[in-house]
């Protein structure tokens, strides 16, 4: 403890309110209220009402989620497989290599999303590599938005593991592929569902590369969302946002049950 | 810490058999490692016989890791060939070498109960499922385990888990057993129950081979059969341990391998037909028992602190005058420092007199000429 004193703790627990009130909870209560507002001319809405929600539940809405989730989902284990094969091949290469080539696995979450967007619109708008307007290409454009943070989260669960455990492994004459299958990977477990969970987090998020290059009838959730509020539609948007966070959220709370059962914390 | 013990098996004992006519041997033929241009381990040449313990102990960054680690195939030797039984393992995977291995963390596989942890390197070989559950069985009640099968590691105590470590290994009947510092993570009073148990387990299993890294000379003293002394990435010395124990080859060894006092002497008389020379401490004449030492040769008289006996009679014909400097009472033992001019010498007695020296006073010391042993002063090695 940092803080011996009680006022001193008192203090901070404010100071620790205050910040996360105002920053993290203040925004997703006016998306909150927002969706369920009636009207909204004063400091609070003046009445409440689910009408928003019914409307964008019999509009596009589960269209929305099902892309949103269908992305996530594909474009996340894609990822997790990439970035566990670039982790554990990186992870035997020598020192300089690692670095320049974990490095370039960063890149693309150091640009800004929109202009990934852009580079794959550009890039895959000429035979052969004819993807634009595809579904395929919303599915790039998240892959290589993500999987810069799986490597990462694999990279750190790798840097921990103790090399004794497959060492062990080898010299009980377990061969690289049984040592990978019934070893490494099981004591990676809580890093790869951590590493899908914040990918899927992110997915389920991204709008900057997703309205450069969605095609029709794959519309996202943040894209349902952008083009709800840019018409004017705030508390149809909000509602949606709070459609996106909820199904977010479930996955997210699924995903650490199921890491908390495999791990036995 | 359990009470169990280690209690061999009928299949262990009869395996040791064919664990012997496998050729368990271990040859190292001129191994040397480098990671680049740093060398740790110098053209190492050794054996380990079949049924042998060989202790590998040294300071930190001697190379007796290292060595280790070339025979179990994770280090790839810079020069030279490594032979296990008449099979040349140098080029060799780990997992085609039939070694087990025992490490400090014991490296427990978490996610698995006791017994698939030592079910997993038949299973990993594709053993047969009946086979596999009679050597698990066979191996839990060997380290005396065998109630804790559907633990978790977790669930374990720290000798508890360092005994499954072991029966993993043993499960696979390995040819050779690497064990690398196996007893350092526990606390003291189980580390020495652990020597014990482990000594016993290899009178249950005579056959098999076992290289033992540690840095602790007691673990080394009471388990092997042979000691290799590593400094610098060489052997220094190796040898029976009782051997180099009783006559330390040079003064890096007499000090590691135990507590030593290394009295400087000049040979009066060299070595006779009984192994005793005669040396000149000042003007103290010491006999202590010698290899080929010359008179005028300057050299190291080394006597164990507890060799040391403050009252004369019996053999203790050697007597020595020194001041007294300190005296630390621990129980079972009372160590004593003394100023013998101007060299530290420590005696570890059991008994003491019923008046103790005041710090200050001149204490005569005694010993036998057969608990020394002459070693020369420049073998810093």
């Amino acid at each position: 403890m940092l803080v011996w004193s009680r006022p001193g703790r008192i203090v901070l627990w404010l100071l620790f309110a205050l910040i996360f009130g105002v920053l993290f909870l203040a925004p997703l209560a006016v998306i909150l209220l927002s969706s369920l507002a009636d009207q909204w001319n004063g400091v609070l809405p003046n009445g409440l009402t689910t009408e928003h929600y019914t409307d964008v539940v019999q509009g596009q809405a589960w269209n929305a989620v099902k892309a949103s989730l269908v992305t996530g989902f594909l474009a996340s284990a894609l990822a997790l497989v990439s970035g566990t094969w670039a982790a554990l091949a990186l992870r035997v290469q020598g020192a300089t290599l690692s670095t320049v080539l974990g490095l370039l696995f960063f890149i693309p979450s150091a640009v800004p999303s929109v202009s990934v967007g852009l580079g794959l619109l550009v890039a895959f708008s000429h035979p052969p590599l004819l993807l634009n307007g595809t579904i395929a290409i919303v599915m790039i454009a998240h892959f290589v938005l993500i999987s810069a943070f799986t490597f990462g989260n694999v990279s750190a669960g790798l840097a921990r593991l103790s090399p004794d455990f497959e060492q062990v492994a080898s010299s009980l004459g377990a061969r690289p592929a049984y040592r990978l299958w019934h070893v490494t990977l099981p004591l990676l477990a809580p890093y790869l569902v951590a590493a899908f969970g914040l990918s899927f987090a992110l997915s389920m998020g991204e709008l900057g590369a997703t309205v450069m290059v969605y095609p029709p009838g794959w519309v996202t959730l943040p894209v349902s969302i952008f083009s709800l509020t840019d018409r004017g539609d705030i508390f149809a948007g909000a509602a949606l946002t709070m459609i996106l966070v909820a199904a977010t959220l479930v996955l997210l709370l699924g995903l650490e049950r199921v890491t908390k059962r495999a791990t036995g914390a | 810490m359990s009470a169990v013990a280690f209690t061999g098996t009928s299949v262990m004992d009869i395996d040791a058999a064919k664990i012997r006519g496998a050729g368990s041997n271990v040859h190292f033929d001129k191994v040397s490692v480098a990671y680049g241009s740093h060398v740790v381990l110098h053209p190492l040449t050794l054996d380990i016989a079949p049924g042998e313990i060989l202790a590998m102990i040294g300071p930190s960054g001697s190379g007796k890791t290292t060595a280790l680690r070339a025979v179990a195939g994770f280090v790839r030797p810079a020069s030279g060939r490594i032979r296990i039984g008449a099979t040349d393992v140098t080029d060799l995977p780990p997992y085609e070498r039939g070694l087990g291995m025992v490490v400090q963390n014991y490296a427990l596989f978490p996610h698995m109960r006791v017994e698939d942890n030592v079910a997993f390197g038949l299973r990993a070989q594709g053993a047969d499922k009946a086979l596999i559950g009679e050597r698990v069985k066979d191996a839990l009640a060997t380290v005396g385990m065998a109630t804790f099968a559907r633990r978790y590691p977790r669930e374990l105590s720290g000798g508890q888990q360092q005994r499954v470590a072991i029966a993993r290994a043993l499960a696979v009947r390995p040819r050779v057993l690497l064990l690398d510092e196996p007893l350092s993570a526990l606390d003291a009073q189980i580390r020495r129950n652990m020597v014990e148990e482990i000594a016993r387990l290899h009178r249950s299993l005579p056959g098999l081979t076992i290289l033992y890294v540690t840095h602790d000379q007691t673990e080394a003293l009471t388990l092997a059969d042979k000691i290799a002394i590593m400094r610098d990435g060489r052997v220094c010395s190796h040898g029976p341990t009782t051997e180099l124990y009783r006559r330390p080859p040079n003064r890096f060894t007499a000090e590691f391998l135990g507590r030593a006092n290394l009295l400087p002497v000049t040979v009066a008389e060299a070595v006779g037909s009984k192994g005793f020379a005669t040396a000149r401490h000042g003007d103290v004449v010491l006999t202590g028992a010698g290899r080929d030492e010359e008179a005028g040769d300057k050299s190291l008289l080394c006597i164990r602190p507890q060799h040391l006996s403050l009252t004369a009679g019996g053999e203790h014909t050697n007597r020595i005058v020194g001041t007294l400097r300190e005296v630390h009472w621990q129980g079972e033992l009372t160590h004593l420092v003394l100023d013998v001019d101007g060299t530290p010498v420590r005696v570890s007695a059991t008994k003491l007199p019923v008046e103790l020296p005041e710090p200050g006073a001149k204490v005569p010391l005694f010993f036998a000429p057969a608990d020394t042993s002459l070693l020369p002063e420049d073998a810093g090695v």
